[in-house]
């Protein structure tokens, strides 16, 4: 069924009664020419573009939980491609062409906002350094735009400009940046490629992963062995365990990264402000709620929930920034597992393994990715190349020095 | 989260600081070859459950710590002076 407004007026008529599940539930087949494993927003995303731009439609999507359990829903919804290096400025481009584009393209309401993205500076050297990014942006033909104090404050009257420790000069201004309804990404994804034949298995764990003479043959999961010609890991967070069932190690660790909401407001602030001089971000969803976070934890952790110091430092940096939020209760906070590489940007590439794709290392930067990350790895699976704009997310590039590393943290996952 | 340090007893996790795995060795410098160069500095185990790692305990003893910490449950096992136990790997 093709959503529009005839459909719902159609339904409304009707008392809502002929709607029908927007993807089947599907039961795996003994064989697929495509099986790929993580039912998240990068697995879906890569199903849709296989099915939609390559023409490859035996496909099916594996997921332990349900669909837009992992860190697709666990997210704080922010998508932007203000990134600096030449080897991610077009690849996060890319991927904000198509959030521009991705309702239509997938005929379902993902609420993409382009509210705007603003990222704060608190002295010259910040200002400097911004400058430059926003330099690199243009450069590759991406929108940004350095703005003074009185300009942030003629957007955010409320902020601390003066009193704070780190007082507010400017700041970096991605218009084109905003918000997008997370799980509506994962369920829109789902329903584009079931519509096209995708098989969506849900609570289907994969247990190990069969390979003879360095060819992938299928996998062994908990409903039972399915074969495939190629077999394609989404599973951010726990690619380092289904590496494992390869024998590969991999250039990773998993962390725990906090998100917190808070209760309803009234509309409050219209864009996605980005602390400069410590490690917060907040926007408002379309419920009302101030959705923010910070920092990872900061240790190996597989734990969906985190600990309570990071919790204290998010809201030390959410008082820095804005104290009015001492007088907002917080609703709810949870915990995603990131795969934090080891020069904070993914990887995107095949394996030693012949037939065996590999989509890791998102750092907690993910969703923003995921309608590229998609795009890109389906035309490695198809085509057996990289896609020239997610050429540089080798995996050999740790081997080699070819890295990409936007923070210049180093080899240390958990300063990325 | 809290840590039982062997010189201080139960501390909060905010007095340690987080380095990583405990596992890899460094290779002698020299001799090494850049395979081992890069599995030392770059590839992990990132096991779900069990894993050795190194913490500081900047806010107590200053000593670096080996803590057996499971990283599902956040559970610690053990937690030993780090130069004992490399020297014991010696």
């Amino acid at each position: 069924m093709r959503y529009s407004i005839f459909s719902l007026v159609a339904e409304a008529l009707k008392g809502h009664t002929g709607w029908q599940p927007a993807w089947r539930d599907a039961a795996p087949k003994a064989e697929y020419d495509v099986l790929i494993i993580g039912g998240g927003g990068h697995g879906l995303a890569t199903a849709h573009y296989l099915a939609s731009r390559h023409g490859i439609t035996n496909v099916a999507v594996i997921e332990k939980g349900y669909i837009g359990s992992g860190n697709v829903g666990r997210n704080t919804t922010i998508i932007r491609s203000n990134y600096l290096l030449a080897g991610n400025t077009p690849f996060y481009e890319l991927s904000m062409k198509l959030w521009e584009g991705l309702e239509r393209d997938l005929n379902y309401n993902a609420m993409v906002s382009q509210r705007g993205v603003l990222n704060l500076y608190h002295s010259d050297a910040q200002r400097d350094a911004f400058a430059r990014r926003g330099n690199a942006m243009r450069l590759a033909g991406v929108d940004a735009e350095l703005i003074d104090r009185e300009r942030v404050r003629a957007m955010l009257p409320f902020l601390d400009y003066d009193t704070a420790r780190f007082p507010i000069h400017g700041g970096l201004l991605q218009r084109r940046g905003g918000t997008a309804r997370h799980d509506a990404v994962a369920w829109g994804y789902a329903r584009a490629a079931d519509s096209r034949g995708v098989d969506i298995i849900q609570n289907c764990e994969v247990t190990g992963i069969d390979v003879a003479g360095g060819r992938i043959l299928g996998v062994q999961t908990t409903r039972g062995p399915i074969k495939a010609k190629k077999v394609a890991l989404a599973v951010a967070g726990n690619s380092s365990r289904l590496a494992a069932m390869v024998g590969m190690r991999l250039p990773i660790e998993s962390h725990v990264l906090q998100a917190f909401v808070s209760e309803g407001l009234k509309p409050l602030i219209d864009c996605v402000v980005t602390f400069g001089a410590g490690h917060f971000y907040v926007s408002q969803s379309d419920k009302g709620g101030l959705v923010f976070g910070g920092d990872i934890d900061g240790y190996n952790s597989y734990a969906q929930r985190g600990n309570l110091p990071v919790i204290e430092d998010v809201m030390e940096a959410a008082m820095g920034l804005w104290p009015g939020l001492g007088r907002v209760r917080l609703l709810r906070h949870w915990g995603g597992i990131m795969d934090m590489s080891m020069d904070g940007s993914p990887i995107i590439d095949r394996t030693p393994v012949q037939g065996l794709y590999l989509n890791a290392g998102w750092c907690y930067g993910g969703f923003k990715a995921t309608p590229a990350s998609g795009f890109c790895f389906a035309h490695l699976i198809a085509k057996d190349e990289p896609h020239p704009l997610a050429a540089a997310y080798r995996l050999d590039r740790f081997a080699t020095g070819r890295l990409i590393d936007e923070k210049g943290a180093g080899a240390q996952p958990n300063l990325h | 989260m809290r840590i039982p340090c062997p010189h201080c007893g139960l501390r909060d996790v905010q007095e340690f600081t987080y380095l990583g795995d405990a596992g890899p060795r460094r290779p002698d410098g020299l001799a090494a070859t850049e395979a081992a160069m890069f599995d030392y500095v770059y590839l992990r185990e990132n096991p779900r459950g069990l894993h050795e790692e190194l913490w500081y305990h900047g806010g107590g003893c200053h000593v670096w710590l080996v803590v057996c910490r499971d990283t599902l449950t956040h559970g610690i096992e053990s937690v030993v002076p780090a130069n004992r136990k490399m020297r014991a790997a010696v």
